[in-house]
């Protein structure tokens, strides 16, 4: 993929995120603070469709942007073919990886199997 | 290393003395930099390259610098002068107002010998981004003589054309201290330079060329490529306008 098409996706991942996080944290104003941060309340939130949606889309967001970050950071310390691929490759598993962990959460959540 | 070494007999009545601290390094032989102190007398007129050269004959000839115009056309004195990337035939010892002036060769360069830098990658990296306009047709087969254009067309890269290639700019970019990859902000401001002119129809073969993992998209626009060009070229703006053609904001 071309670095302009990733730093775009980076850009629109960053915009997003910071659109989706305001409407997380706007939710808590709902009720009490520490009231809505109380176990069965988050349970509640996971097992409303779609509040679950937009919790996974914040988790694929702020995954992209997060690993892309870390890729770029780690190509600017160090130059080298094989390690650009490994750091390339790396935060891409990496990423895959937090965004199927995350997932299996908000899903097993939203099923009642927690 | 470190030595101080002073003529007895004043120039003029007019001139003060100041202390010069010339970096001194071979890496033929030498593990590590050190400086050499020298006393140097000055008017308000004199310049660090002009009290180099005043080393280089009266003190120790062996002292590497590389200049040619004296004048901030040919780009060839870039230095460090108490720690900020100038050229020394454009830096009056007067206005660093210090007694002590410090001479180090550029960062982010390879050096050769005391101030002298290779500058083999600043070049490798200007000749990348194809510094010349790209166009099928040519003044040769054409009718017309010349490619015209208007006062408005030229004010869009004219700035950018002012670039000596003196490579301060490189010196002082944080990311090219961090990534030997990195394009740099001079290669990435003459990419705009052609982009943004009317008569180059290459844009988009050097787009590709700078949209690369070490490309345009490593600069963090810290600013500091703009803050110490002699030339008044601001390399930082150049590289916003070029994101600007890559993220379609610019045609």
């Amino acid at each position: 993929m071309r670095e302009s098409t990733i730093m775009k996706i980076h850009y629109g991942t960053a915009l997003a995120a910071v659109a989706l996080v305001a409407v997380h944290i706007l939710m808590r104003l709902t009720m009490n603070y520490a009231e809505s941060l109380e176990y069965e309340n988050v349970l509640a939130n996971y097992k409303f469709v779609p509040y679950a949606i937009m919790l996974e889309l914040i988790l694929v967001l702020l995954a992209v942007h997060g690993f892309n970050g870390l890729r770029v950071i780690l190509l600017e310390l160090k130059q080298g073919r094989l390690y650009e691929k490994a750091v390339s490759y790396g935060c891409l598993v990496a990423m895959i990886g937090l965004i199927a962990y995350g997932s299996r959460t908000i899903i097993m959540t939203n099923m009642g199997m927690v | 290393m470190a030595q101080v070494s002073s003529i007895s007999n004043k120039q003029s009545p007019t001139a003060k003395s100041i202390i010069l601290k010339i970096s001194r390094f071979n890496p033929e032989h030498d593990e590590s930099s050190g400086f050499m102190e020298f006393n140097v007398q000055y008017e308000k007129w004199t310049t660090v390259l002009e009290a180099i050269l005043d080393v280089k004959k009266h003190f120790d000839h062996s002292v590497a610098v590389r200049y040619s115009c004296r004048q901030a056309t040919c780009g060839s004195c870039g230095m460090i002068i108490n720690g900020k990337p100038r050229l020394a035939c454009f830096t009056k010892i007067s206005e660093l107002d210090s007694n002590v002036i410090t001479v180090e060769p550029m960062n982010n360069f390879p050096v050769i010998r005391d101030l002298a830098v290779k500058f083999e990658k600043l070049f490798d990296s200007h000749q990348k981004i194809k510094p010349y306009l790209i166009r099928d047709d040519t003044e040769l087969v054409s009718d017309e003589k010349e490619f015209l254009q208007t006062p408005e067309e030229v004010e869009q890269y004219i700035q950018f054309a002012n670039c000596i290639k003196c490579g301060l700019c490189n010196s002082a970019c944080p990311t090219m201290a961090t990534d030997s990859s990195f394009v740099g902000p001079q290669a990435l401001a003459q990419a705009y330079r052609y982009v943004a002119d009317s008569r180059d129809k290459g844009k988009d073969s050097r787009l590709k060329i700078i949209d690369d993992s070490h490309g345009i998209w490593r600069c963090h626009f810290a600013g500091s490529c703009s803050q110490v060009c002699p030339k008044g070229v601001d390399p930082a703006m150049g590289i916003q306008l070029l994101r600007g053609y890559m993220l379609g904001f610019r045609s």
